[in-house]
């Protein structure tokens, strides 16, 4: 064939695009390879595909998505991991003249890779994961607001992720860090598909980030049941509340700074070149304009989840649930007036330096705030040191230091001496672990009985708890002192062969994070196989507060049968107090949405016009996004939306229920 | 510095003797009062951090399920006093540490000339401080001493005591100038001017490197910046002329190109209008400097005409190499003599030293000269030489 004709079909994307000399990668694909065609072999030999694609592919249940969002950001939590496991032996090995195991061509890669898909595809689907299951539970709702949307909003995460996963394989990864600073993130400096693959893997996700955001809003807003005053609403509900104001509001400002990067790349504008009147400052702006709130959407709920939990495990109520909720929105309005302190060593004058400064400390009093609510909260109560309590120990213990170490970083001059820093490294590291994601571990152990109808096994929970705080200590530490010998970050070699024990125990630090990860995967699997031991037919396990707790585990796809009638911002505990009776006749049939198959679909064809676009392959950009248009024109011709399970139905379910109490007692 | 910070220094120092920690223990005068704000915050914040980390063992150690006879309350959730103190005591804290940012900002402001060798020394106005032109390069550092013609690759010196003004800028990307020992770092960006003002106070051999990733090469982005007597300076600065060489804009533009490890170079004469081309990015022959290109838009541009004064772009650096989609890349070519520098009225401009003091209610007169408030609002930076 001609070359010009196999530019035509395949774009850019050649035969020696294939990463067949990185025997790393190559290893990496075999071994993928065999572990997906061994999971496709099984799922076709057991029939399961039919099963999939109903019950969960095209489900627009909040409860079902929310669980894949969570096995989502828990499979991409292990890609992003074996990143920092190569990170950390990198630098533990690159010492007197030794180059370590990766080139720059592949560390550079690494790095980037890391950030993103920690922030994008683990962070974020493990804390809109959980929104979605628990917030609708929580209100008394029976779903989101616009279920199909929620599903669609899941693929288009998912068709993010493989993006970034295909880059693995296809062609590379950005070499520019995880925020593709221009001038390096241009068409001059960076010519290859890395960024493109960047920069339509984060818009892909970001669709979905920002519909999953409106979706979330309209329904705390709108699906309250009767009595649930905003001021009587869970906290976990407020801060998701305040998380996906957040989201609404930042998500597309980077959207439009990756579309004005991509029309840089592909059409010669020049919004961020070095010249014809372009501005690279501007880019760093707008892309902290929308990176510091996403900061605080991550981490907002984990502050619920911690309020949830050391409420229920203390048996009391949150100590000042007020200034608690305050203190939330406060955080929420503030986060939008720091997004220079990420950048004083940018040139800005000191006026401006000092005011972002300041603006920054001053979060730290309500998040101080809320510190102490839960210290007060734990105060004359009778705690239970469960899983999800020592998780929030140890967050609360660790997430001082880290902000500790951040207000230090707000004041300029100190940021001149340690910005991009391992210091600073260690600084973020310890408040998105200790926060975000000693949050999610919380989150997921509390809320797992509700989910599966049993609980997670304690003893691999707490080989992993220990193993994931003892290892956090580990890793970072060191990381903080080698930040104030002056290391900076994204070093590949060093020369000052002083430091290699500090880089010997950080990575010793990772492979006990490892061992934690693993031990988390242990748990589950044990878990399932002592299901019957652990099970849980109460719906209640924890002796817990909120409304999720008032119905069957795992709930019904109706969620309640009745909407509950809240009196209290602790409504369950309300109702168990009061000696709520469970209803049991009257029951009607139950107005359900229907599944559809559009969100993925949908999301399929964004994937591969994503696709088509990094490779320069523009008949499959047009034809995937002219058959993403058909088809979503094609869905407003579907009438069968929604469907009403029959009164009988809802009977057998909560007789099943009925029974099942009974015998528990 | 007073007795209390030191004594809040002393388990610091135990601990740390046995490695070279550069940020706290720095040989140049403006690190050294960054590092007492580094501390003197920690310090501030350890006030509250550490009752609270106390107190969440504490509690969770005398409120366990196990202890029944801890006192338990399930309904107790307000109390307005409580309230009040974990309101105000974070609160107080950082009143305190945003009073000492506002001030230490201004102080310590790369921007700003400085007004101390050391603690106890002011600086003796009548003599020139040493400028430093520095660009950043893929993947190396390019110095130039203007007043002694010379130029050097990733090695850098300074005699002790002598305040020196750097001029920081880059060639392709972004990258970061930091000597720890000597003080904080500020961005080094393509087409953009940033400033640092600083002084080393003992002599020796310290590391300076990139803080700023900027692509394959950075690894090896480090320089050594030399603290040296005046003697030593001397000598040094004989030994760059004698290396003989002279760097000028051919000569710049084989330099610039990427490259990784870069041995120490030297040069002994340098083409003096070479930094400011740079800066402009107009080092390559024909193309418009920006100084120009502003100048005319400010009064009013080109019109239509401007469109006309563009030329196929060969030049933007080694890699541009146009768009899938875009028309082809141009550049706007130099309306006047294109291979003359241009006239030098538009040199750099400086901030101006201000010695207006720096007071406020209950402020200690500072012992040296900050800058007028006005310029605190009004200073845009970093602008393009203009």
């Amino acid at each position: 064939m001609s070359p010009d004709l196999l530019k035509l079909i395949f774009g850019r994307l050649g035969i020696d695009s294939l990463p067949l000399h990185e025997p790393i990668l190559v290893g990496t694909f075999v071994m993928v390879a065999l572990g997906g065609g061994a999971l496709f072999a099984g799922l076709t030999y057991f029939r399961l595909w039919g099963y999939l694609w109903r019950e969960w592919f095209t489900t627009v249940d909040h409860k079902r998505i929310g669980i894949m969002y969570m096995i989502l950001g828990i499979v991409m939590l292990l890609r992003g991991f074996v990143d920092a496991l190569m990170m950390r032996a990198q630098q533990a090995l690159a010492f007197g003249g030794s180059e370590g195991f990766l080139p720059a061509h592949h560390y550079d890669q690494v790095f980037t890779a890391h950030g993103v898909i920690m922030i994008f595809f683990v962070a974020m689907p493990l804390v809109t994961g959980l929104m979605n299951y628990v917030v609708p539970l929580q209100i008394g709702a029976r779903d989101v607001s616009f279920p199909f949307l929620n599903n669609f909003s899941f693929w288009m995460t998912v068709g993010g992720a493989v993006l970034v996963m295909a880059s693995l394989f296809i062609g590379e990864f950005a070499r520019t860090g995880w925020l593709a600073y221009p001038p390096l993130s241009n068409i001059g400096y960076s010519p290859d598909v890395g960024v493109d693959y960047y920069i339509w893997a984060l818009q892909v996700a970001g669709v979905g980030t920002t519909l999953s955001g409106i979706n979330l809003i309209c329904t705390i807003v709108k699906l309250r049941c009767p009595g649930m005053t905003m001021m009587k609403m869970p906290v976990f509900t407020w801060t998701a509340l305040c998380t996906n104001i957040l989201i609404v509001a930042s998500f597309p400002v980077l959207t439009v700074v990756l579309a004005l990067l991509s029309l840089d790349r592909y059409v010669g504008t020049n919004f961020f070149t070095n010249d014809f009147g372009g501005s690279p400052m501007m880019y760093v702006n707008l892309i902290w304009i929308w990176g510091h709130p996403e900061v605080y959407i991550l981490v907002l709920p984990a502050f619920g989840i911690f309020s949830e939990v050391t409420s229920t495990f203390s048996g009391k109520r949150l100590f000042g649930y007020t200034s608690m909720v305050y203190a939330t929105v406060v955080i929420t309005i503030l986060s939008y007036l720091v997004w220079l302190h990420h950048f004083f060593t940018m040139g800005s004058g000191a006026s401006v330096n000092s005011f972002f400064g300041i603006t920054t400390m001053i979060i730290s009093i309500p998040t101080g705030a809320k510190m102490f609510n839960w210290l007060f909260t734990m105060y004359r109560g009778r705690i239970r040191f469960e899983l999800p309590m020592l998780w929030t120990i140890a967050f609360m213990l660790t997430f001082v230091l880290g902000g500790m170490t951040g207000v230090l970083l707000a004041v300029p001059p100190a940021d001149f001496v340690l910005h991009n820093s391992l210091f600073l490294i260690a600084h973020f590291h310890n408040v998105i672990i200790g926060g975000v994601v000693f949050g999610a571990f919380a989150g997921i152990n509390y809320w797992f009985p509700k989910a599966f109808g049993f609980k997670l096994d304690p003893f691999w929970g707490k080989l992993s708890f220990w193993f994931w705080v003892t290892g956090f200590y580990m890793a970072f530490m060191p990381l903080y002192v080698l930040g104030l010998m002056g290391v900076t970050r994204r070093l590949r070699v060093f020369d000052d062969p002083s430091l290699q024990i500090w880089f010997v125990i950080a990575a010793i630090g990772a492979g006990l994070v490892f061992l934690g990860i693993l031990s988390m995967l242990m748990q589950f699997a044990v878990s399932f196989l002592k299901r019957e031991q652990l099970k849980d037919v109460t719906g209640d396990p924890w002796d817990a507060r909120t409304l999720e707790w008032a119905t069957s585990s795992p709930p019904p796809d109706y969620n309640f049968a009745f909407t509950p009638v809240v009196h209290d911002n602790d409504a369950w505990w309300d109702m168990k107090k009061r000696g709520y009776q469970r209803p049991l006749m009257g029951f009607k049939p139950i107005h359900m949405p229907s599944s559809t198959g559009t969100g993925i679909i949908l999301a399929g064809f964004a994937t591969a016009m994503g696709f088509g676009l990094i490779w320069y392959i523009w008949w499959l950009a047009a034809a995937s996004f002219i058959a993403m248009l058909v088809v979503g024109i094609g869905h407003t011709f579907n009438y069968h939306r929604d469907f009403d399970i029959p009164a009988d139905d809802v009977i057998r379910t909560e007789d099943a229920r009925t029974k099942l109490l009974a015998g528990a007692k | 510095m007073s007795r209390l910070k030191i004594l809040a220094l002393l388990p610091l120092a135990v601990a740390l003797s046995s490695c070279n920690y550069v940020v706290l223990a720095p040989a140049g005068d403006i690190a050294a009062q960054q590092r007492d704000l580094v501390i003197i915050s920690t310090v501030l914040m350890l006030l509250i951090v550490v009752p609270v980390m106390a107190l969440t063992v504490l509690f969770a150690w005398r409120y366990r399920q196990s202890n029944t006879s801890a006192r338990y309350e399930p309904d107790w959730d307000h109390s307005t006093k409580l309230e009040l103190v974990i309101w105000s005591a974070p609160l107080l804290i950082i009143v305190c540490l945003g009073a000492l940012t506002w001030m230490g900002t201004h102080l310590l402001d790369p921007y700003r000339n400085i007004g101390r060798i050391h603690a106890e020394r002011a600086v003796d106005q009548s003599k020139a401080p040493l400028d430093v032109d520095v660009v950043a390069l893929d993947w190396k550092w390019l110095f130039i001493y203007p007043d002694y013609g010379i130029a050097t690759v990733n090695e850098l010196a300074a005699p002790v005591d002598r305040p020196i003004n750097f001029h920081i800028t880059a060639s392709s990307v972004m990258n970061s100038f930091y000597i720890p020992a000597l003080a904080g770092q500020i961005y080094a960006m393509p087409g953009m001017e940033t400033s640092l003002h600083a002084v080393i106070n003992h002599a020796g051999a310290y590391k300076g490197f990139s803080a700023n990733y900027s692509g394959a090469g950075f690894s090896g982005m480090h320089f050594t910046f030399h603290g040296l007597d005046d003697k030593g300076f001397d000598a040094w600065i004989a030994q760059a002329k004698s290396a003989g060489g002279s760097l000028g804009r051919a000569e710049y533009l084989k330099l610039e190109k990427p490259s990784e490890n870069e041995p120490v170079r030297r040069w002994g004469t340098v083409d003096s209008d070479l930094y400011r081309l740079i800066l402009n990015m107009c080092v390559e022959t024909g193309k418009m400097c920006q100084s120009e290109m502003m100048a005319i838009d400010a009064k009013g541009g080109l019109g239509h005409e401007g469109l006309n004064n563009t030329l196929p772009l060969a030049y933007d650096k080694y890699a541009r190499r146009g768009t899938a989609l875009g028309p082809e890349p141009t550049f706007v070519a130099g309306t006047c003599t294109p291979d003359a520098p241009q006239g030098r009225t538009t040199a750099a401009i400086r901030a101006p030293l201000d010695p207006a003091p720096l007071t406020g209610a209950g402020l200690k007169r500072p012992s040296f000269a900050p800058l007028k408030s006005s310029s605190f609002f009004l200073g845009q930076r970093p602008k393009s030489d203009s």
